[in-house]
């Protein structure tokens, strides 16, 4: 029998496996796009994935504050809710945070107080662009959880916040793909449009989908936030506003202060806006929706 | 003296032998470098969850090299009846003792300093920096911790029966300290008496390990610790190392080692 040299049988070889690859690889893509759909935390954990998606949040939020994060067992003092996650400093829900968060009081004793130069004890919020670090629980936490609103929300709202608008836009579209019915997705995905591509036409599609859900949502009985309905209701007003449509903008101003927490706030905005409806010319057509 | 050391020196060529060390690092390392190349947002700055991750699996793997290495010294040494000609050296049972502590101890260490150079170099190709100081003083706290670990270890290989129950409990034990150690004064406070003074005496009765745990501090970019803190809870440690190594010798002194 002929001997072949070996680096003959090698390139052999590569062939066989470069051709074979390019039959497998279409084939691949397949198998892919069915494990997107049915993931590998999906089909080891079931549901119970859900119950470390809230994990995962909840590490995000620890890492929001470099470590400073009430135990277990101080969870009475525990933040309730994740709007401090978005605030800014001076609002509301970031001083109502602030007490939350003085939850280490004086020390008991002397091994609690000795105890604490080995932990952080200064309660600090990432800034600076360092709200990346974040992201990456965020994100294991939508995995985990695709049901999980607010997941996508905080994390567009940071994105946004660090100029990541592509990626903010695509994960909000995610997660709208996974939550079809989100009025709090839509109304990011709304100023997203609004705020940082400037598109005021696609903002007021994607608000007004969003007041529809949340009309169908509380005609179905299913109780909607109220202040989702005031957040988007204020936005688009603002919009149309803008745009010279000032009757919408007004009957949204009045949707806005049926939910809000403080109509009579807006009680001057509306009578204001009013004003400048009597002023308006009669015969200035409102602008093209 | 010499004794203690050729006796540590067997331990720690033992753990080179096996490979327990090895598997844990390679484990250690595959899911650092994995969880460390996968982007999110396409942003590759983040680097806190590699950090965090890295260390958790470090506490972890110096936590089992601890356990299992120490649980099975003495137990091993009678079992295949080499005890009888160690001790009739002759070498006597504190020295046996004081020479299987330091080599396990000691074993600890240089597992250490191996995975915190590995942490070093994935983190600080992330950040581009390196804070060895911080570094070098959570290996510190961290080996220091492990002493009082091996010393309990070491005292449970001759109280239990078997290593795989010694390791359990112990296992069991210093993670219920770890994790629940600085809250139970909380706990105490919240009970009726009498079982308010029995849990404020546990508290402060055990090792506080929570203290050698500065990963937080490591993570989130914090300051150092004050070296005097730091000479401090040396001291504590060296302590209940003193004590636990003691009762393990008053255990070993009076047992029966024929089988």
């Amino acid at each position: 029998m002929k001997k072949f040299s070996p680096g003959l049988i090698l390139l052999l070889l590569l062939a066989a496996c470069f051709s074979l690859a390019t039959v497998l690889q279409p084939r691949a893509s397949g198998w892919s796009k069915r494990a997107q759909a049915d993931n590998i935390l999906k089909v080891l954990l079931g549901d119970g994935r859900r119950l470390f998606a809230n994990q995962f949040f909840i590490q995000a939020d620890v890492s929001f504050h470099s470590g400073y994060y009430p135990s277990i067992f101080d969870q009475a003092r525990a933040p309730k809710d994740t709007r401090h996650l978005t605030a800014r400093e001076g609002e509301s829900a970031a001083e109502e945070h602030e007490r939350q968060m003085n939850f280490l009081g004086p020390p008991r004793d002397w091994i609690e107080r000795f105890g604490r130069h080995f932990i952080v004890t200064r309660h600090t919020h990432l800034h600076g662009n360092q709200e990346r670090e974040i992201l990456p629980w965020l994100k294991i936490s939508a995995e985990l959880d695709p049901q999980k609103v607010e997941t996508y929300t905080v994390s567009a709202y940071w994105l946004r916040s660090m100029g990541k608008v592509k990626e903010a836009g695509d994960f909000l579209r995610e997660g709208l793909r996974n939550n079809p019915e989100s009025c709090e997705i839509l109304f990011e995905l709304g100023r997203l449009h609004y705020e940082n591509y400037h598109d005021p036409a696609r903002a007021r599609n994607v608000w007004e989908l969003g007041l529809r859900k949340w009309s169908e949502q509380a005609a179905a009985g299913k109780k909607p936030d109220l202040l989702q309905l005031d957040q988007i209701a204020m936005n688009l007003s603002r919009l149309e506003e803008k745009e010279g449509n000032l009757a919408r903008a007004l009957d949204l101003l009045q949707l806005a202060r049926k939910a809000s927490p403080h109509p009579e706030a807006l009680q001057g905005q509306i009578d204001e806006l009013k004003r400048k409806l009597a002023a308006a010319p009669p015969s200035a057509a409102p602008k093209v929706r | 003296m010499n004794t203690v050391f050729a006796l540590a020196g067997v331990v720690v060529r033992e753990l080179y032998r096996r490979k327990d060390f090895y598997v844990l690092f390679v484990l250690t390392a595959v899911i650092t470098l994995l969880m460390g190349s996968v982007s999110f947002f396409h942003d590759t700055q983040i680097v806190r969850y590699v950090k965090e991750i890295g260390l958790l699996l470090i506490w972890i793997s110096a936590l089992v090299i601890a356990i299992a290495t120490t649980a099975r010294q003495i137990p091993a040494e009678c079992e295949n009846r080499t005890i009888f000609p160690l001790l009739a050296k002759p070498v006597t049972r504190g020295q046996v003792i004081l020479g299987k502590f330091a080599g396990c101890w000691l074993a600890c260490g240089l597992a250490l300093v191996v995975f915190y150079l590995f942490f070093g170099v994935v983190t600080g190709s992330r950040e581009h920096h390196w804070p060895w100081l911080n570094f070098a003083q959570a290996l510190w706290l961290q080996w220091i911790m492990l002493g009082i670990v091996v010393a309990l270890v070491l005292l449970g290989s001759l109280v239990f029966t078997a290593p795989s129950s010694n390791s359990t409990i112990s296992f069991i034990v210093m993670l219920g300290i770890l994790l629940l150690g600085r809250h139970l004064n909380q706990v105490a406070l919240q009970e009726p008496e009498p079982l308010r003074s029995i849990v404020y005496g546990f508290y402060f009765l055990i090792p506080h390990l929570e203290w050698y745990d500065v990963r937080d501090l490591i993570i989130y970019d914090q300051d150092l610790v004050g070296w005097l803190d730091c000479a401090l809870v040396t001291l504590y440690a060296a302590v209940y190392m003193a004590l636990l190594l003691f009762g393990a010798w008053l255990v070993f002194r009076r047992k029966a080692l024929n089988l």
